[in-house]
């Protein structure tokens, strides 16, 4: 899929992405000669055309997860399927802003709670996706907002 | 710009921009692919079992087959890649206990004779069927691409480790073995499973026809159900009217690779996930240690197996 900025007869390059949680998608896309940007919007079907082949609209911002695709599309699992619940919160170290932390990262109470609101088939995955941004992106304690600034960045759609 | 003869503006088109789609989604595709080739370096034989009909065996065959080939010595692993009518994890008597990750992927769970499996079976509750996230309204447009990412994902995402033989195990049809080879580029060869009746000839041939046509290789046919076998007696006779199996066979210049013969016994040792006894004490059992034999046979004394 390219973006074509007639006007400037340039590429468009890819700006941001937002997933309201409605099922749909919306993508921005800028050119980079007049800098105008584009939404494109994909309804829930769309979207999850997209989701079932596994990829991202803008590219992945972290590793995938093992069965990722399969886990969290599937609305039938078994709650204890996966022997892979990361351990229980831990304490933070390091400063939010810098880069790529070695340390652990800690999960606020607000986020905690969020958290234990994922189906436990496909909570461990989801728990190592947000750590693995966390450490990616330099961010101590993981807190609701961070979920919600993640799920965008990574395109996180039903997670 | 381009401009044509009336003056209305044309846009240039995909492949006359030379940079990359800067969506990622190209690129995200051949990561997939080379994961999948990554992934089964390692496995010699990738042996997809594949019919044009329901109801033939496919899934006894290749759990059998599997369980025959390990007690011939090999390693073996058995994908069931029959999303909405798996079995595979009862036939081999796999507990559906808790998948466990190691180093980015799921270890299969074995068989007591040791076979490596993975099956939906091992992530759904008790008797559930696959549902999906999305509203089953507009599931026509997305499903099949779906189930595909799930095959994908278990032939890339497991760890299958060194492998003689990897058999996956195929819905009715033709178009998840499409799935397949696209995905992992070459397979050792096709095992075909019929029945004796017409109407099951009929089908498989069509099934057959499309693999050929997508580059898929024939190792030979299985007749399941060949003949009505009494385990308490021993007298067999025809279960179905017909040959499919020899006359498929010669339609596409292969090998009649078993007659495995119904038993009413290996039924039930089956459904029981008791397949190494099965193959120890059934006639159908027999029958089908022979076609591991055989299956080893050609593959082991041909090309030694993948690049």
């Amino acid at each position: 899929m390219k973006f074509l900025c007639v006007d400037c007869d340039a590429q468009m390059e890819f700006e941001d992405r937002q997933l309201p949680g409605d099922g749909t998608l919306a993508a921005l896309f800028r050119c980079p000669s007049c800098d105008r940007l584009v939404g494109m919007l994909t309804n829930p079907m769309e979207t999850q055309l997209v989701s079932s082949l596994g990829i991202k609209i803008g590219g992945r911002g972290v590793p995938e997860q093992p069965l990722e695709t399969t886990r969290g599309s599937i609305t039938s699992g078994r709650p204890d399927a996966f022997a892979d619940d990361e351990p229980a919160a831990e304490p933070a170290t390091g400063l939010a802003g810098e880069p790529a932390r070695q340390g652990p990262v800690a999960w606020s109470a607000e986020a905690t709670t969020r958290l234990e609101a994922v189906p436990r088939f496909v909570r461990g995955m989801v728990k190592r996706i947000y750590t693995d941004y966390a450490k990616e992106n330099g961010i101590a304690e993981i807190t609701p907002d961070i979920m919600d600034r993640a799920r965008s960045d990574l395109g996180l759609e039903g997670m | 710009m381009k401009l044509h003869a009336m003056s209305e503006p044309t846009i240039r088109t995909y492949h006359e921009l030379a940079e990359g789609d800067r969506s990622g989604m190209a690129v995200q595709v051949g990561e997939q692919r080379e994961r999948v080739r990554a992934r089964l370096a390692a496995v010699r034989h990738l042996l997809p079992v594949t019919s044009g009909k329901g109801g033939v065996g496919k899934s006894f065959v290749s759990a059998c087959l599997a369980a025959a080939l390990r007690t011939l010595g090999h390693t073996t692993g058995l994908l069931d890649a029959d999303l909405n009518g798996a079995s595979a994890r009862r036939l081999l008597g796999v507990p559906p206990g808790q998948l466990v990750m190691k180093e980015g992927a799921v270890v299969p769970p074995e068989s007591r004779g040791g076979v490596k499996l993975m099956s939906i079976d091992l992530l759904l509750g008790d008797e559930m069927p696959i549902e999906w996230r999305e509203p089953e309204s507009e599931s026509f447009v997305w499903r099949g691409a779906q189930e595909r990412g799930v095959v994908r994902e278990f032939l890339a995402d497991v760890e299958w480790g060194d492998l003689d033989f990897l058999i996956i195990d195929l819905p009715p049809g033709a178009q998840r073995l499409a799935d397949v080879m696209e995905l992992v580029g070459e397979v050792a060869g096709c095992l075909v499973v019929t029945i004796p009746s017409a109407a099951s000839k009929s089908a498989v041939e069509r099934a057959v026809k499309s693999a050929l046509g997508r580059g898929a290789p024939l190792l030979g046919m299985i007749e399941n159900m060949s003949t009505y076998a009494c385990g308490e007696c021993g007298t067999s006779g025809p279960l179905f009217a017909g040959a499919a199996g020899s006359e498929l066979a010669a339609t596409f210049g292969v090998p009649l690779l078993s007659r495995v013969p119904f038993d009413p016994r290996a039924a039930s040792l089956a459904d029981e996930g008791e397949v190494e006894t099965l193959l120890e004490d059934t006639a159908a059992g027999e029958a089908l240690r022979d076609l591991a034999s055989a299956v080893a046979g050609i593959l082991e004394t041909d090309s030694g197996g993948r690049p």
